[in-house]
């Protein structure tokens, strides 16, 4: 009996452990290829981190855009390694929210270092989202909170 | 008439050019009137002996606040007894984060025993002017309010015993020297301050 009761909770922690999405942790020169690869699919790129209630809050925005508009890349870049390089929390953030997006979560050090390179005006603060039209070289850099409709007047911005 | 071109000139070219939003290094920064958690009303021109000042632009709520806590803390005890006071400002919208009401503000000053001024930017108007994005977001600043530094305090946010390079100390030590800051601007992740929504 014990021992059925040992299999069942093994059982347990390996589903849960399945369900769980698989993040990859990016470095800089991966993040920099989609920002500058040439494609017809306009790139969104979002960075956000667990920590942060207005990030958490406008999720829901790239989730509805990816079912909206199948012609754009939307990639949900997790900051959190910053402070915690356990990627643990941000793959129990995307199993629960259950998020169909592509989450990564960029893994480096001493962002002083980097942050310029992602976007020379962007400060460092959270939320940050990079809409890129890599054919044209068009970007718009927005350094808040987004609201119903800004994602898709920042998209037809850079398409044109 | 050639006077009135070059007035005319002159008058779309202040125009034309784009608003400048915050201050950089080597800008003069201006003196402010924010209320304290203890009631009172600081500004920079009451500490009568200072050689410079740390503003730091700081809340509540943030997680990069909360890790650089002590770290703020240890900077004014280090600094205020040298001449450099730290004087740390809340800017956030208590509409956006209750965690930063006033009274949020006073009960974390008490319970950290904070030695320096907690100010509440309650109309954000100096934030703007100073250009804070982040918190915590430090700005030092000379005597006469030159700006030295601007950015973070040091180059690691998690962890305070695996710093290497602690920007704001040589920025405050630089300016006892009388020297500019060696590195004057540094970015860093963080919190962006909660804005009052338009």
């Amino acid at each position: 009996m014990k021992k059925l009761v040992w299999l069942i909770l093994f059982a347990l922690v390996l589903s849960s452990a399945a369900l769980a999405q698989n993040i990859s942790q990016i470095k800089l020169k991966d993040l920099q290829r989609v920002l500058t690869t040439k494609t017809d699919r306009i790139q969104v790129i979002n960075f956000w981190a667990t920590w942060c209630a207005p990030c958490v809050k406008e999720i829901p925005l790239f989730e509805k855009l990816r079912t909206d508009n199948t012609n754009i890349d939307i990639t949900l870049v997790s900051m959190d390694f910053d402070l915690d390089p356990d990627p643990a929390k941000v793959e129990r953030f995307v199993t629960r929210k259950n998020l169909q997006n592509k989450v990564v979560i960029l893994a480096e050090t001493d962002p002083n270092a980097w942050i310029d390179k992602i976007d020379k005006s962007w400060s460092g603060a959270l939320p940050a989202t990079l809409i890129i039209n890599t054919q044209t070289g068009k970007r718009k850099l927005i350094q808040k909170e987004l609201h119903e409709g800004d994602l898709e007047k920042l998209i037809s911005e850079v398409s044109n | 008439m050639k006077k009135l071109v070059i007035v005319l000139l002159a008058i779309v070219a202040i125009a034309a050019s784009p608003v400048k939003q915050g201050f950089e290094v080597g800008d003069t920064a201006i003196d402010f009137k924010l209320k304290n958690v203890d009631g009172k009303t600081v500004s920079l021109a009451d500490f009568k002996d200072a050689k410079g000042y740390i503003v730091i632009f700081d809340c509540n709520t943030c997680p990069y606040s909360k890790a650089y806590n002590q770290r703020i803390i240890d900077l004014n005890t280090k600094y205020a007894a040298k001449g450099i006071p730290v004087v740390t400002i809340n800017a956030n919208d208590p509409a956006a984060s209750s965690g930063d009401s006033f009274e949020e503000m006073v009960r974390i000053a008490k319970q950290k025993d904070y030695k320096f001024p907690y100010l509440v930017d309650e109309t954000q108007a100096v934030a703007k002017a100073y250009g804070a994005t982040n918190t915590p977001h430090v700005f030092v600043l000379s005597k006469d309010l030159k700006v030295t530094y601007i950015g973070a305090i040091d180059d690691n946010s998690r962890k305070a015993d695996a710093v290497t390079k602690r920007y704001v100390e040589d920025a405050a030590d630089a300016l006892l020297q009388g020297k500019p800051a060696p590195t004057p601007k540094t970015k860093a992740i963080g919190c962006g301050i909660k804005w009052k929504s338009a």
